[in-house]
Formats: structure tokens, C-alpha cells, sequence
């Protein structure tokens, strides 16, 4: 038998090449003749557009173009839709804003693009940027998701009534019912805050028309090429294979490049094909924090009704979502909130409603969480408060409520990000929950350490929450796998990797069917010219989707192996056996043929071939989930916090998670790691802050903090729980987003542990020392 | 993200820079290590209409011992290099203390002592550190040289008593007393990161168990560094007490520090910081002078 390459920590095929700065970025790219854009950005957040006088800039020398909304004509349009509303939640009102590429008669966030210089250089172009003129009138900014819908606030939108862009209203049971039964009902206003995704690298395209083939050649930064190349092929009607979309190296996702309707996306290529150049842009900093998408701010007005033991009767959520000034990304954020609100514990009641706002900020997209984040900071915080109204241990009242294994696969009965309800498919819970408490030492700590610090004048505080992660959302994913006539293979797929391991995680899979090493699998991801189908990284979902789908497409290619060397080796199948890149006779193993030579044969010149036949050592194969795999752990914290300068230190961290089969583990541990420091930035670090006139004040890393290698706990411990997904052959799970939704509650409830006999009362997902100074002088009243 | 056109020059002596920087008067500016102005530039915040490049002017890069026992630094010598050096571990032990919290290393390696305090940012450490330690700073222009007190050097954020045609060469550090004790402190969103107040502390102790001299140096909190004066006012000749240190960080706190609001923070939450901070230096430095 061969030996399994799943759940091994291989090192990543892809590192020699990265780390030795051999990898090819956008930035990287260049073609002789190539030109360059800036973007003209409004420093106004409301504004309506008398004129844009761009003669000055068009003058100078250096300057190939200058365009506007106008110069654009009849291609100048809103859009695309990049996800549809749900139409199966029943009574969900939706108003499609998608996005406007250019800003054309009104200005409705600060950093929107109101036009394009195409130069010889960069630096040329954002010269000219300086002599465009904007001849605008500004309008009151709507910036506070509560007050943009108060009667007479200014319209963003001025054909809508109001600035209401969606209400969608789920419920499962009664929350009357609960209410009525219930001893306690608890009520907490509830916030989460606006952060950036952040990746290394910022977005970038770079595109070439070729005028001769009539092939676009577009390399993005997207987290989903397919879907931009039917974009581009729509707006400029042209056929698919007219349109190559591809991936160079991508430095980091996490969201806001998924977005394929912006400005780069849409009006460069057409400009490209216009002016029949190459032509590069590359989003700077600055423009990544105003222009692109970020997310977070949601403001909860949350209820728990419970008994007087602590079971859940049901919670109440109504809440506003900010999606900023267009809403090109469906309700895929708030729907996430309202499954995640619920996913973790039993309860037979609930009701929840999306309030979702435009505001006159940057578009509200997904970023890593994408939503999840602040459903579990409502119930965890819900449960929090409610164990201190019961006089109840924070664990205990999680303990009576959480789900227990026998409870899988669990129907919650809501309507999730993928439009199906959303269905907890396996796991154990309170094995999670035990695991971590017992790693943290949650009673040693309560009981012999915290007491004796107390003593000290010292403040120590102990969390420890639960959390689901949806993962694995359809609708599809595809791959092909092919051996070539070197014995080496090739796994293609359309996705796009930003750095999650793929060159290694997917030949891995393929290695486990095919015996090679998985050194000789070469992965091709996201190059729309070899190979046309798929949908883009997001939601967790590369490994379960695409890997599921090599998995079956490599099934095939072994079968395919098996039968053509068993003609020609004169055996049996079930007698041979792949290993070593040949296939041999298991018995015999000096008998064998390699899987090049197979290859060859499989693609014969000359003679005649089976009816039914199918060429080469090559498979395809598609995979779609009935619904997503859902994820689960369980956070602990230890903070130790200076009482004098309410500087925190996270002293210990220990999370326990299962993603079902880790395919890598040290892979999935990576995830954990870059997950959790993203977490610890929402809970501690990162916050864009708008002022009152809609700037963005945090435009830059000197004034949004990023969290850096140097703040984080000198060690993440990690527990692995695997309960494969009973959905797809390999039982995997997604991980992408566990430690980046999972902080922000947690940290809270330790923060107020800290100051045990104090309320502190926290109900904000962000809390930085200066905000948490002002939590204890109010709660000592000070 | 990139700068707007400028002129650029590298002069490779001392002589040929201040040539350069009389010819530019108003138009030019020096470029040192670049660790601030370059961002600046690039965001287009600052848009000098010509750059003279010190980096090949190998002259200002040394560190001397002087005859008082201290020490003369070079002002393009690179922060990284005072770090490491033997002389400046031995009699400044603060100052390495106070630079390793400059950023970060990377940053270290290509920023310049002199380039730092002439800088001026009110929320830098060297301009802090100048004043804690009384530098004496040489100023040279094609008119010669002139020699100005830290005290008296800078007059307000990113502003100094620098005239255009003028640059700071070089750094003199009197020599550190006897049965002297230091403290740096400070509270920072970040490793690396700005502070969002800071406090560098000097006691000398006259072998009485008295305190011979104070000296206080805040950054972060004002329109400049600061160096206050109640600390020496209150405890010279005194023996440091924890009452009289904490009156004394009381003091300086809310009389002798200006830190605004921003959005990590408030003036009351700062000052409270500058309260803490203060406090903890005088009473660590007092420790180290008595070891």
C-alpha cells in the first residue's frame, strides 16, 4: 500500500521560490511601452458634480489621457451586481447600488474615483492629479448608521425614499413565546467596528489588448478570476476565451479583492483597448485605506430571554449594518451575522433582522470574518452579560446551552450567505470547550492564581468563549488533474491564492491518488486561459471546494491509469497498485510501467481507439455542496492589564478548533496564526475612524495600527479537534477564518474578568488602552 | 504614493553641501537618513523643491570621545551605530536604552542621530534625549560654525533655530555624573510604534542619600520635547521620597506637558499616562543611582 500524503506537514512547494525573491507579483510585471494610471480621488465624502476640468492635466507633457464619467459615454455604467439578494428569505426588501466605476454626477464617499490620468510614468500621473479640477457643491455627510435613516437626513441615494439599502427579517420559533416563558429578559446595545482588510500587497492589474489575436491579457490581483473575466468579457463585449484572466504571486486576500467591479476592474480595461497599450495600475496605500472595501460596523440591539437556571429561551437581534456607499456585494456580511449569531449553542427562539444603511463611506464588502466576527460578539457578549444578571460562572451558562455532538448534523433554521439554511454538519462542541478550559487551566486560575493577584493589587483576567465558522460555501469549484508524458502532473483550477498553501495543500491531494511525490505536481491556479470554470477564493472555501474537486478529478485519472496498465501489464487492476509515479504490480514491483509512459499511450497517434474513449491521463471533475461545513472552537485568553496605563498584555492564548481532516497541518496551524493576529488587531489595534465630515482619519499605518509579529503572545497553543465533515470524500472543513472572528468576545470577557467587582460593561468589539482607562474610571465612578 | 518632482544633489564634503545648501537658501532641504522626510514626500506632504543628500558625505559619521569624558557624534552617524557602540554603552547607557525604542531596527540602520533631533518631531526620541542630557549642538554654515544648548534648539514642532543655509554637524554630550541613575519610560500603542507619551529621567545623587540633580525629559505630550523644571525645583537637595516623587509627577502632568486628544487616546488619559510614566522613571532612576 502507498503511503497517505493527507494530514502531513509537508513543507510548502511554493516557499523556495518566495523566499528566495523569486516570486512575480503585480508589481513585477512589466511590458515594454507600458503606461501608467493614477486616480483622481474626491477628498469629498457628499458632494454633487458640477464639472471636472481635467485641460490643465491633459497638457502636460508626459500625459497620454485623462478621462471622467463623461468621457466615458454610453460604456459609463453602474454595476455589476456582484451578488444577487436572497430571494428566499420571504419579505427581504433589497435596493442594488452597485457600484459607480467612476463618480458621475455625485460624489458619495471620500477616496471615490472621479478620474484617470494614463502617463509615461507613476510619478507623471499623479503629478497631473494636482490639475484636475473638481467643481463640486458638497452636501451634509451621513456617516452614523442610526441617524441615516432619520426623516429629512440627505439622501445618498436621492431616487430612494430613504437610505435604507436592505431589511431582511428571519425568524425560527417565537421570540414572543420566549419572552413569555422567559424569568430574565437581558438587553445590550451592541457594537462592532469598521476595520480594514490589510493584505501586504494592495490590489493591482496590469492589462494588455493585443490587437493582432484580439485577446485581453489581464493580470489581477483577484481573489476570483472567472467571475472578472465574464465581467470584463460582458462590459466589453468580448467572448470568454477572448479575455485571459490571470494570477501572478498575490501578497494576501483577506476580502477586498474579491471586489471585481471597481474602477480598475472596469474602466481600465476598456481604456487599455482604446488606447491599444499596455497599461499598469497598482493601488497605493493610501488609496487601498480610502478606496477599496472594509467592514465591521454593525450597531446590535441585542436580547437573551432565559430561565432562571440559564437556559436559552431565545434572543432577540435587530440590527443596523453600515454597506457604505453602494452595495455591490449583496447582504453577504449581515447574513453571515445572522447565522453566526446562533450557531454555538441551542436556541429554540430566535429573531433577527437586517437593517443595512448606506452611509457616505468606502463600500462594505467581506474581509476574513466577513460578518461572523460580529454575530459571535453579540451572543457571546449576550451570555456574558446574562451569567452576571443569573450570578452565574461565565462557563456554566455555556456549558447549559451549547450543542452537544448527538445534536449533528443541527438545522438552524436561518438563511445563510449562500441563500440555504444553515446547517451545523458535525463536530463536538462541548469536547471544544472542555479541551480548552482544561489547556488554559480556567479553574486553577479562577480559584488559586486570580485570588492571590487580586491580593497583589494586580489584574489578571481569564476568557473563554465558543465559536462556529461557516466555511465552504457553494455554489462550486472545479479542477483538472493530467499526467503529462515527464510522469509529472498538473492540477489546474481557477481559483487564486494569496498565500493560503494551495501549491502544496492541492498536491497533496492529487499525491494521495496518483503515488508521486508531490514535488513533481505542478498546480496552476487561477489562469483563466487554462481553465475556464470556477467561482474565487472567499468563505473558507478553497480546500473543501477545489480540493474535493481534484480529489474526484485525480479518483478518475488513477482509474484511468489503473485500466490502461492493466491491458498493458496483462493484470488485473485490483492487483496493481500506483507508488513511486508508476504503477506496478503489488505483488511483482519489479513489473511496472511509469505513469509517463502511460501517459503517452493514453494519447495515441495512430490506429483506432474504443468507442467512448476519452484521451490522455486527464480528468475534470466539479464539486458543490448541498450547504457550507461549519467549523467550530473554542478561544481562551489570559490579559494581563497595568491597572495605571490600562496597557494590556496578552499573556496566554489557547484556542481549540476543528476543521475536520487537516489536510496540512502545519498549513492549518498558519491559518490559525494569521487568523488570530488579525483577530487580536479588531479587538485591540485596528479601527478606521472617520471625522465629522466623513475623512477618513486613519489613512495611513501611522495612524491605523496594524498589529505587527512584535505584538503578538510569544506562543499561540494550539488544540486540534478532527471530526470530519460527513459532506465531501476527504471530510474537510474550513479554516481561513477561525482565529480572525474569534477575539474580539473573548478578549472582552477577560478585560472584565481583570476587573472582576467592577462593571466594566463592555458592549464594543474594539478597546484600545485609552478606551479602556475611560471603562474603569467610569466604573469607579471616578 | 510617489513624491513630487524635486532637485536633487549629493555633495560628497562638508564644503560642497553648504555651498549647495547658501545657493539653495529657502529651496533646499537636507536629506539625512530620510526615515521621515522620504514617507513625507511620498505622501506628498512635503514637496521640497531640492534635496541635498548628506549620505555621501563621509566627514559627519564619527563618534569621538571628547576630554570632559564625554562624547562628540557625527550627525550623519546612523542610530543603529551609537547603539552598538562600545563608548556610548559604557557612558550613555540611557541613550541606547532611549534608541532601541526608535522604531525599528531597519529604520535604525539608515536613520541619523543628527538628522533626527534637526527633524524636530515633537514625538521622537532623540530631540527628548538631547535635552535630558544637555547636548551641545555644532551648527555650520559657509559663515562657520556656531554652537547652540538642546534648550535652546527647538522652538516648536518639526521647528528648530536651523536657518536654511545651515546644517547640524555634530553632537556634543557632556560627560554623565557620578552616582548617576536613568529611566526610560514610555507607553506605546506598539512596539516601535509612536508613544503615546514618554519619559526620560536623569537623578544624581550626591552620596548623602540626597538628590544632587533631576532632570526630566517628556516627549509626545507637547508641541516639542520638553524637559521639565519642577522635578529638579522639588527634589535637589531633597531625599527622593516616594511622596515627593509622586507631587512631583502630579505636577508635571498637569503644568508642564500639552498632550492633545487624538484618536488613540485623550488629553486626560495622556496626562494620565505622563502622571504614571513619571513617576516610575524618578523612582527607577533613583534605584539605578543608588546601585
Amino acid at each position: 500500500m502507498t503511503e497517505s500524503t493527507i494530514s502531513k506537514s509537508y513543507k510548502r512547494n511554493e516557499d523556495p521560490r518566495l523566499l528566495t525573491g523569486n516570486g512575480n507579483y503585480i508589481d513585477d510585471i512589466e511590458i515594454p511601452g507600458m503606461l501608467h494610471v493614477a486616480i483622481k480621488r474626491s477628498d469629498y465624502a457628499h458632494a454633487k458634480i458640477n464639472k471636472i476640468d481635467t485641460e490643465e492635466a491633459k497638457k502636460m507633457p508626459g500625459v497620454v489621457a485623462v478621462y471622467t464619467a463623461e468621457d466615458l459615454g454610453d460604456y459609463w455604467r453602474p454595476g455589476p451586481l456582484q451578488v444577487p439578494p436572497p430571494t428566499v428569505i420571504k419579505g427581504s426588501i433589497f435596493h442594488a447600488r452597485p457600484l459607480e466605476c467612476i463618480a458621475k454626477n455625485k460624489i458619495r464617499f471620500s477616496g471615490e474615483p472621479v478620474a484617470v490620468v494614463v502617463a509615461e510614468s507613476r510619478y507623471i500621473a499623479e503629478d497631473a492629479l494636482d490639475y484636475i479640477y473638481l467643481d463640486i457643491e458638497p452636501l451634509e455627510y451621513v456617516g452614523d448608521l442610526e441617524k441615516s435613516l432619520d426623516p429629512g437626513a440627505p439622501l445618498i441615494h436621492e431616487d430612494l425614499e430613504s437610505n435604507l439599502s436592505a431589511d431582511v427579517r428571519q425568524e425560527v420559533g417565537s421570540w414572543e413565546k420566549a419572552v413569555a416563558e422567559a424569568d430574565l429578559v437581558v438587553k445590550k446595545r451592541i457594537v462592532t467596528k469598521h476595520v480594514a482588510g490589510g493584505a501586504i500587497e494592495n490590489r493591482g492589474i496590469v492589462i494588455q489588448w493585443d490587437d493582432s489575436f484580439k485577446v485581453l491579457n489581464v493580470w489581477a490581483t483577484t481573489q476570483g478570476p472567472v467571475p472578472m473575466r465574464n465581467s470584463i468579457a460582458k462590459y466589453l463585449g468580448l467572448m470568454e476565451n477572448q479575455v485571459r484572466v490571470m494570477n501572478p504571486d498575490i501578497g494576501g486576500g483577506f476580502g477586498p479583492k474579491i471586489m471585481s467591479s471597481q474602477i480598475d476592474d472596469v474602466v481600465i480595461p476598456w481604456i487599455a483597448m482604446k488606447l491599444k497599450k499596455p497599461i499598469k495600475w497598482v493601488e497605493d496605500r493610501r488609496e487601498n485605506f480610502l478606496g477599496t472595501t472594509s467592514e465591521r460596523d454593525q450597531v446590535h440591539y441585542a436580547e437573551i430571554a432565559l430561565k432562571k437556571d440559564g437556559t436559552i429561551l431565545g434572543v432577540k437581534d435587530e440590527f443596523y449594518h453600515n454597506t457604505g456607499a453602494y452595495n455591490p456585494y449583496g447582504m453577504t456580511v449581515p447574513l453571515n451575522t445572522q447565522t453566526h449569531v446562533i450557531s454555538n449553542y441551542n436556541i429554540p427562539n430566535y429573531f433577527t433582522r437586517i437593517i443595512m444603511v448606506f452611509t457616505n463611506q468606502m463600500v462594505v464588502t467581506p474581509v476574513r470574518g466577513a460578518g461572523r466576527s460580529h454575530g459571535i460578539f453579540v451572543m457571546e457578549r449576550l451570555l456574558d452579560a446574562a451569567a452576571k444578571e443569573l450570578g452565574m460562572d461565565p462557563i456554566e451558562i455555556r456549558r447549559k446551552n451549547i450543542l452537544p455532538p448527538e445534536s449533528m448534523p443541527f438545522r438552524t433554521g436561518v438563511i445563510g450567505q449562500d441563500f440555504v439554511e444553515s446547517v451545523l454538519d458535525s463536530g463536538d462542541y462541548p469536547g471544544a470547550l472542555e479541551k480548552t478550559l482544561e489547556a488554559i487551566e480556567y479553574e486553577k486560575f479562577k480559584k488559586e492564581i486570580q485570588p492571590k493577584l487580586r491580593a497583589e493589587g494586580k489584574h489578571k483576567g481569564i476568557g473563554v468563549i465558543m465559536f462556529t465558522e461557516g466555511t465552504a460555501v457553494g455554489p462550486y469549484e472545479g479542477a483538472k488533474v493530467m499526467v503529462g508524458v515527464t510522469g509529472k502532473v498538473n492540477v489546474v483550477c481557477a481559483y487564486s491564492n494569496q498565500g493560503q498553501g494551495h501549491y502544496t495543500t492541492f498536491a497533496q491531494v492529487a499525491a494521495n491518488q496518483l503515488g508521486v511525490d508531490i514535488k513533481d505536481i505542478e498546480v496552476v491556479i487561477g489562469d483563466t486561459g487554462q481553465w475556464q470554470w470556477g467561482v474565487g477564493a472567499f468563505a473558507s472555501r478553497g480546500m473543501t471546494l477545489v480540493g474535493t474537486a481534484i480529489h474526484n478529478a485525480a479518483v478518475k485519472v488513477r482509474e484511468k491509469a489503473l485500466n490502461l496498465a492493466s491491458k498493458i501489464l496483462e493484470t488485473p487492476k485490483e492487483e496493481l497498485e500506483l507508488a513511486d509515479g508508476v504503477v506496478r504490480i503489488a505483488d511483482l514491483p519489479e513489473k511496472f510501467i511509469s505513469l509517463g509512459e502511460l501517459a503517452m499511450r493514453a494519447n495515441p497517434t495512430r490506429g483506432t481507439v474504443e468507442e467512448g474513449m476519452e484521451p490522455g491521463l486527464e480528468a475534470a471533475s466539479y464539486y458543490g455542496p448541498p450547504h457550507g461545513a461549519t467549523g467550530y472552537g473554542c478561544l481562551g485568553l489570559i490579559l494581563d492589564v497595568d491597572p495605571e496605563t490600562a496597557k494590556v498584555k496578552i499573556e496566554r492564548l489557547v484556542i481549540a478548533d476543528d476543521c475536520g481532516t487537516n489536510i496540512n497541518p502545519m498549513i492549518v496551524d498558519g491559518q490559525i496564526h494569521g487568523g488570530l493576529q488579525m483577530g487580536i488587531g479588531e479587538a485591540f489595534y485596528e479601527n478606521l475612524v472617520y471625522d465629522d465630515y466623513g475623512q477618513l482619519v486613519t489613512a495611513s499605518f501611522m495612524d491605523y495600527l496594524f498589529p505587527q509579529a512584535t505584538d503578538m503572545p510569544a506562543k499561540f497553543e494550539i488544540k486540534h479537534i478532527v471530526t470530519p465533515s460527513p459532506l465531501n470524500p476527504l471530510g474537510i472543513k474550513g479554516i481561513g477564518e477561525a482565529g480572525a472572528i474569534c477575539v474580539p468576545a473573548c478578549f472582552m470577557q477577560a478585560l472584565e474578568d481583570a476587573f472582576e467587582g467592577m462593571d466594566l460593561d463592555i458592549t464594543d468589539s474594539f478597546m484600545s488602552p485609552g478606551k479602556l482607562y475611560h471603562y474603569v474610571q467610569k466604573a469607579k465612578g471616578a | 504614493m510617489k513624491p513630487a518632482p524635486f532637485d536633487y544633489y549629493a555633495p560628497t564634503s562638508v564644503e560642497e553641501a553648504l555651498d549647495k545648501l547658501t545657493e539653495l537658501g529657502y529651496s533646499g532641504k537636507v536629506l539625512a537618513g530620510g526615515q521621515s522626510l522620504i514617507p513625507a514626500m511620498n505622501f506628498r506632504m512635503a514637496r521640497p523643491t531640492a534635496l541635498v543628500d548628506l549620505n555621501k558625505v563621509k566627514e559627519l559619521s564619527y563618534i569621538k570621545p571628547t576630554a570632559d569624558g564625554g562624547l562628540a557624534i557625527g550627525t550623519m552617524t546612523r542610530d543603529s551605530v551609537v547603539e552598538e557602540d562600545i563608548m556610548v554603552n559604557e557612558r550613555y547607557p540611557i541613550l541606547v536604552k532611549t534608541i532601541k525604542h526608535i522604531a525599528h531596527k531597519q529604520i535604525r540602520n539608515r536613520g541619523t542621530f543628527g538628522g533626527a533631533i534637526a527633524h524636530a518631531d515633537p514625538a521622537a526620541q532623540l530631540p527628548a534625549a538631547a535635552l535630558l542630557l544637555d547636548a551641545n549642538f555644532k551648527i555650520l554654515s559657509k559663515a562657520g560654525e556656531r554652537w547652540v544648548k538642546a534648550t535652546d534648539f527647538f522652538i516648536g514642532p518639526f521647528m528648530t533655530v536651523l536657518e536654511p543655509e545651515e546644517m547640524l554637524a555634530e553632537v556634543v554630550l557632556p560627560p554623565m555624573p557620578a552616582n548617576t541613575g536613568a529611566s526610560y519610560q514610555q507607553v506605546s500603542r506598539q512596539k516601535g510604534g509612536y508613544a503615546q507619551a514618554a519619559v526620560i529621567s536623569t537623578v544624581t545623587m550626591d552620596g548623602s542619600g540626597k538628590v544632587k540633580e533631576a532632570r526630566v525629559a517628556l516627549f509626545s505630550v507637547g508641541e516639542s520635547a520638553l524637559l521639565a523644571s519642577k522635578p529638579n525645583q522639588v527634589l535637589a537637595g531633597q531625599v527622593p521620597t516616594a511622596e515627593a516623587i509622586e507631587e512631583v509627577a502630579a505636577y508635571v502632568a498637569k503644568n508642564e506637558c500639552d498632550p492633545g486628544t487624538d484618536i488613540h487616546g485623550t488629553e486626560e488619559y495622556r496626562r494620565n499616562l505622563v502622571h504614571v510614566l513619571v513617576r516610575r522613571a524618578l523612582t527607577d532612576a533613583v534605584q539605578q543611582a543608588k546601585k
